[in-house]
């Protein structure tokens, strides 16, 4: 797959995104736009499309920067406990900040999330047995017991629906003025771009980093703390999107490599380009209603999952 | 220069390497022999700074190598572990291309990129540079990583068991870049290796450690003698002399 494929695909994807939805709008009628289509494209389909891109790119490069960073294909945000650290700390925010603005709720489900990931790369320095297979599997029954405890305290609290709410990932409620804090993001992905070199070479190891002279906690603590950020930033505007920075990364290694230089720009447009095509999928299937697009993602996705896991000798050999 | 000046290390309270000193020889293969477990590949280790020493010193050019900056010691000094083996997809090209990290930090320039072709021309490697590591054989794999560390371009290149998991073709060709890298580079080359044989033939001097201490050192005809062997191995090794090599003689 060339770039200049998948970035047309991107491009008209992006257009037909705009044209799909309950109130009928051309392309034809982008010349002469009644006030009220204008609106509808200002107000709800551009903010939904940015907000599919935003998030897309950031949770896909996060889950290539996870891999890269703990060497193992099957670790994301997902397959962490970041994501579920981040809810418990978005839980922890509604309950003893009751008054906390976006920006506060973010900073405090950025620490969770920040000390869940912590946690869990830990566990992988402790870990003797560094099976490929079994360090995710630790990471989904880490993320397995925050959640219990966030489900607990949610029901004790009334929230569950709420929490419910972040637990299926959904672009429907997007609309001007709720997403804004997703271009959190993009500095932090400008960030993750010129650090790719060395995450590159952190992904060689501590030894192998060492050896070039290079710092490799600070870039790995870098690393984790964008993954944190951005984990965050999506799950607070959008929600979780499961196995989207699992599969698209694994996708990508298969025809370009492990060159962060090379693979993150692959990673970022073809995770846009699947968003994309799932919340359209989403959006026609049962339409005028929608799909949410972690469903969709997550069928699509964890075939693939599945798929990657049957060859995982490739990987291994 | 590099120079160990008593340097000791400890696992969990248990004594791996006990007060070593030594000095290594400029332009020269030193090969680190001995028993599993005598601590030839901790001391590698510490030498190379992948270690903490909990004692003593290693000084390199006189300074002790905890007060050396990461950047300047990695143009110094390399090491290549066995632990290297990596799952990453990365391409010949690109892994050698990471060799000059320490003089770039990651933006090539021109001349980085000339350096990086001479290094994949001389390790023989051109025709495949474009190919992923994993799919690469054995002793290719190894001769990429030896390319990554001509690139670094050091004075001093330090290998943990280089010719581990590799055939005798593969091994001796592994041995033949390291003999030129010295004869014609001028490097020094510092390795750890089992086999006493590969040792004899192409070392200039050996350190042999026995129980964390080096129990002889000394020029290459000096060690391989079934006396001294035999103290260090605790087996009888005869010596023969085929064509001018010494080689042990300790299969049966």
């Amino acid at each position: 797959m060339k770039i200049w494929m998948l970035v047309i695909a991107l491009a008209v994807l992006s257009v037909v995104s705009l044209f799909i939805g309950v109130k009928d709008i051309s392309p034809l009628d982008l010349f002469s736009l009644t006030p009220e289509q204008w609106q509808v494209l200002s107000i709800s389909r551009i903010p939904r499309l940015v907000s599919i891109l935003i998030a897309a790119v950031s949770m896909s490069i996060s889950g290539l920067i996870m891999q890269q960073l703990s060497r193992n294909k099957f670790v994301s945000p997902t397959t962490a406990g970041t994501d579920d650290a981040a809810k418990l700390g978005i839980l922890v925010s509604l309950l003893v900040f009751t008054s906390a603005t976006t920006m506060e709720k973010m900073l405090i489900a950025f620490a969770f999330a920040m000390a869940g990931t912590y946690v869990f790369m830990k566990f992988l320095d402790r870990l003797k047995f560094k099976d490929t297979i079994f360090i995710p599997l630790v990471g989904l029954m880490f993320g397995n017991v925050i959640n219990a405890a966030t489900t607990f305290f949610a029901y004790k609290n009334d929230l569950i629906q709420n929490i419910t709410a972040w637990l299926q990932g959904s672009f429907s409620s997007v609309m001007s003025g709720r997403y804004e804090l997703l271009y959190v993001s993009l500095p932090l992905l400008i960030i993750a771009y010129l650090y790719a070199n060395k995450f590159t070479i952190a992904g060689m190891g501590e030894e192998f980093a060492v050896n070039l002279g290079m710092n490799h906690r600070l870039v790995v603590n870098i690393g984790l703390t964008i993954v944190a950020l951005v984990s965050v930033v999506v799950i607070l505007t959008i929600g979780t999107i499961p196995f989207l920075g699992l599969i698209i990364p694994n996708i990508v290694t298969l025809y370009v490599g492990d060159n962060l230089r090379k693979s993150l720009i692959h990673t970022a447009v073809l995770g846009a380009v699947f968003v994309l095509v799932c919340d359209i999928l989403g959006r026609l299937i049962i339409y005028p209603y929608e799909v949410p697009i972690g469903l969709t993602v997550g069928v699509i996705g964890s075939i693939v999952f599945l798929f990657l896991l049957m060859r995982r000798k490739a990987y291994e050999a | 220069m590099i120079e160990v000046k008593e340097v000791s290390k400890a696992y969990g309270g248990k004594p791996v390497i006990e007060n070593v000193s030594l000095k290594i020889r400029e332009g020269c293969i030193t090969s680190f022999i001995g028993p599993n477990g005598a601590g030839k590949s901790t001391l590698l280790s510490m030498m190379s700074r992948l270690l903490q020493k909990d004692s003593g010193e290693v000084l390199v050019d006189g300074k002790d190598i905890s007060q050396w900056k990461s950047t300047e010691l990695a143009k110094k000094i390399s090491i290549l572990k066995q632990s290297n083996h990596i799952n990453l997809r990365l391409t010949v090209r690109e892994l050698v291309s990471f060799g000059r990290f320490p003089y770039s930090q990651g933006k090539l320039t021109k001349e980085d990129w000339e350096k990086v072709d001479e290094a994949i021309a001389y390790m023989d490697l051109t025709d495949i540079q474009h190919k992923f590591l994993d799919q690469l054989s054995g002793g290719q794999n190894q001769r990429a990583f030896i390319a990554m560390v001509i690139a670094q371009n050091t004075e001093y290149i330090f290998l943990d068991e280089p010719l581990n998991n590799l055939d005798m073709k593969h091994s001796v060709q592994i041995m033949k870049v390291l003999r030129r890298l010295v004869e014609e580079l001028g490097k020094t080359v510092i390795l750890v290796i089992h086999d006493i044989n590969f040792a004899s033939c192409y070392s200039d001097y050996i350190v042999a450690l026995k129980d964390g201490r080096i129990v002889r050192e000394g020029s290459t005809e000096t060690i391989i003698d079934s006396d001294v062997l035999e103290h260090i191995y605790d087996m009888d090794i005869p010596i023969e002399l085929v064509n001018g090599n010494r080689i042990g003689v300790y299969f049966k």
